[in-house]
């Protein structure tokens, strides 16, 4: 069994694999991140952090999608 | 005989090749314009293949059809009231998931859909495996495997579109949202279908989705309807948000239940551009390699441009002398040669740097690159209320600012945009350094260097402080958030890169051309007149205003000559530095110049630094008002620009030298 334990996006460290379960973003932003494939039920990689910190690279549905933490950190995943 | 006429859209994500395809399709029979209303740029083309004429229009490249950008809302307005024939989807191989999810929205448009796959190549090495016959069957549209540059692709393309036109079929593939959903959307369905009257070019099930996810866009449309109470009663009685996700959801289940039966995709694999990647957007080389790379780029474009630009300048005297000394009666041989070529001849100096500028920026944006720049850089612009993106261009302003606002178009927010426009003027563009060499050259020796660099700093400072003045007052709220794809890097292609160049530059020279020239004239009636006096003497109008700004320039420390220069310098700022030559009557000698400064009682060099403080922000050239009238689409914004510039510059120069004075310099 998979230690399955809800957390947000942005406490993924470079390497680790999550499933994205809730998106609670507002505004266009949320509309947006649909667009760009981060839905609930989506796998989604950090492969790394902008080299001032942030924003953050993300792999999802095989291609990089780069977001800030503050958006991240509305973004529910369960680690993989 | 009479050829038949096709109308063809063209659609897809950004960096999936759209405008290679495009390039290829039309050729050089392009039309670079823009759609009405909105600074987003219009591409269209023809080509003439077997009986048929055939109109290609590129729309802008969009991951979606949801309203988030004007580019989005401009695609689908086209694609549902003009009606092409023929919509191509041009589809990234190696990215097929996320480029369906367009595909599910045109279908949901009711457009016929061609699919053009691009960059098989990539998929293929990668180890990914598509059965096109599959997918074709799967979305039921015709699919093309192509390399967009090659002539047997394009006629293969042609064939199919012609063929999909003439058999008009219709592909009934709708995505199900579940039974809640479909129970609202028959709902809103019916209401809409009361109104007689209605836009009928909407499907209404399109409409009715639309709604649903709150699209403002679309409510907007039917704001007038008599429906359009019950139908927001509908809406209103919804948890929008939710919908909006399961909406989402479900297009991407529908991708999802088919995908799997059509490509099989490698394991993750490191691939050639994740390795670029670990270098280039490295924790310690990122910003080393991201400060050599833009260092290199200006490098290239000063070494490039500085023999065109001499060559220009050469020319352009060379053209005014003689049109001055052969044209007959003697005011017109004036206007002409002193004013109109004299005056416009400054300005085209700058096109060759315009032009490699925007180059390069095609090429960076090819290769990937110009989308880590934004990466790289989007913390230390939010830090000053602004977005990755606005980097680049304000960068590109220390070339020219002409092209720095153009480039802001990349800027998909508004207001990012705005603030990106407004400040990048203070950014010190090449043509004020000139004005800088004289002045710091001339008075300060050997700090000259010193005064220089505290020129662009102050420029600088400026613009950070100029952001988030504007951020807390006017243009209000945070930085638009920031979702970027970082696209695989790629070869860019020369072609493209060329047309990107040709494109934009004309664009300087024919939209920003008709500001030049009025500002020329008018500064050249003012410069003689009334007539037969020394052309911009104390005698002429320019003099005479000069003398009556006077006042208001004292405290800064600048007398009437100064004035004179710097009404002169609104034309381009280097010829700040030839009026001054001809209000001292030293020719073009800068040496000379030199000294009957220095013997001038009424320029210190203290006002020689208010002044060139006051040259370097108080209000863009006559070239930079024109492209910032053509993007922000408002006069207001532009005399706002104007009149902050001079406020902003009027206040540092009063700072600069009643501070001096007062310290005793």
């Amino acid at each position: 069994m998979l230690d399955i334990q809800e957390t947000t996006l942005d406490t993924l460290k470079p390497g680790e694999k999550a499933r994205i379960t809730k998106v609670r973003v507002k505004g266009a932003a949320r509309r947006k991140l649909f667009d760009m494939g981060m839905v609930a039920g989506a796998d989604i990689e950090l492969v790394r952090n902008a080299p001032l910190g942030d924003p953050m690279d993300y792999r999802i549905k095989g291609y990089h999608l780069s977001i800030r933490k503050e958006e991240a950190s509305q973004i529910f995943i369960n680690r993989l | 005989m009479e050829k038949r006429e096709i109308k063809i859209a063209l659609t897809g994500n950004p960096n999936v090749g759209k405008t290679t395809l495009f390039n290829a399709l039309t050729g050089s029979r392009q039309h670079v314009g823009n759609w009405p209303g909105v600074t987003v740029e219009k591409k269209s083309g023809r080509v003439s293949y077997k009986e048929y004429d055939i109109e290609v229009i590129d729309l802008p490249g969009t991951y979606s059809l949801t309203a988030y950008s004007m580019d989005e809302i401009v695609a689908r307005d086209f694609i549902i009231e003009e009606k092409p024939d023929v919509v191509i989807q041009v589809v990234d191989a190696s990215n097929l998931e996320r480029n369906l999810y367009l595909t599910t929205q045109l279908m949901e448009l009711g457009s016929e859909i061609l699919i053009v796959l691009n960059m098989c190549d990539i998929a293929e090495e990668r180890g990914d495996r598509i059965y096109i016959e599959k997918m074709q069957e799967l979305l039921a549209t015709p699919i093309i495997k192509t390399v967009a540059t090659q002539k047997k692709g394009i006629c293969d393309l042609l064939d199919k579109v012609i063929a999909q036109k003439e058999v008009e079929q219709h592909h009934g593939h709708e995505i199900g949202y579940g039974s809640e959903i479909e129970d609202k959307i028959l709902e809103i369905e019916k209401a809409l279908s009361e109104d007689e009257n209605r836009d009928k070019r909407y499907p209404l099930r399109w409409v009715s989705i639309r709604l649903l996810e709150g699209d403002s866009n679309v409510k907007r449309k039917i704001s007038d309807s008599p429906v359009y109470g019950r139908v927001m009663e509908i809406i209103d009685s919804i948890d929008q948000e939710e919908y909006e996700a399961e909406i989402a959801d479900k297009r991407y289940l529908a991708i999802n239940t088919i995908f799997p039966q059509m490509c099989t995709r490698a394991n993750d694999t490191l691939t050639k551009s994740d390795m670029i990647d670990r270098v280039l957007t490295n924790k310690y080389l990122g910003i080393p390699i991201f400060l050599a790379l833009m260092w290199g780029a200006f490098e290239l474009t000063f070494a490039f441009a500085t023999p065109f630009m001499n060559m220009i300048d050469i020319a352009s005297t060379w053209f005014a002398d003689y049109v001055s000394s052969s044209l007959q009666p003697e005011w017109l041989a004036s206007l002409v040669g002193q004013g109109i070529i004299g005056g416009v001849g400054a300005v085209l100096v700058f096109v060759p740097n315009i032009f490699i500028l925007f180059f390069l920026l095609s090429l960076l944006e090819g290769s990937g690159y110009l989308a880590r720049a934004a990466f790289i850089m989007d913390k230390l612009m939010y830090k000053i209320g602004m977005h990755g993106k606005s980097f680049i261009p304000m960068l590109m302003g220390f070339g020219c600012n002409v092209p720095a606002i153009m480039a802001a178009r990349s800027i998909e927010d508004e207001k990012d945009r705005l603030i990106t426009i407004l400040i990048v003027p203070f950014v010190s563009c090449g043509a004020r350094l000139p004005i800088y060499v004289l002045f710091a050259g001339t008075f300060f020796g050997r700090q000259a260097g010193t005064v220089i660099f505290a020129m662009y700093v102050l420029g600088i400072v400026i613009a950070i402080i100029s952001a988030k003045l504007l951020r807390g007052t006017i243009v209000k709220g945070k930085p638009a958030p920031f979702i970027m794809e970082l696209p695989p890097y790629r070869f860019p292609t020369l072609k493209t890169s060329i047309i990107h160049m040709w494109d934009n530059g004309f664009m300087y020279i024919k939209k920003a051309g008709s500001i030049i020239l009025v500002g020329v004239v008018v500064i050249w009636v003012m410069a003689s007149f009334p007539w037969g006096v020394e052309y911009g003497s104390e005698e002429s109008y320019v003099g005479s205003l000069g003398h009556a700004v006077e006042p208001l320039l004292k405290p800064l420390g600048f007398d009437w000559k100064i004035s004179v220069a710097l009404i002169f310098g609104l034309v381009a700022k280097e010829i700040v530095v030839a009026s001054m030559g001809v209000l001292y009557g030293s020719g073009d000698s800068s040496e000379a110049l030199s000294e009957r400064l220095l013997a001038d009682p009424g320029i210190t060099a203290l006002s020689s630094l208010s002044l060139m403080a006051f040259s370097l922000l108080y209000m863009p050239c006559v070239a930079t008002v024109g492209v910032i009238k053509k993007e922000t689409g408002s006069w207001k914004w532009t005399m706002f620009a104007i009149v902050y510039g001079v406020a902003v510059a009027w206040i540092t120069a009063f700072v600069i030298y009643q501070g001096g004075t007062l310290l005793g310099y």
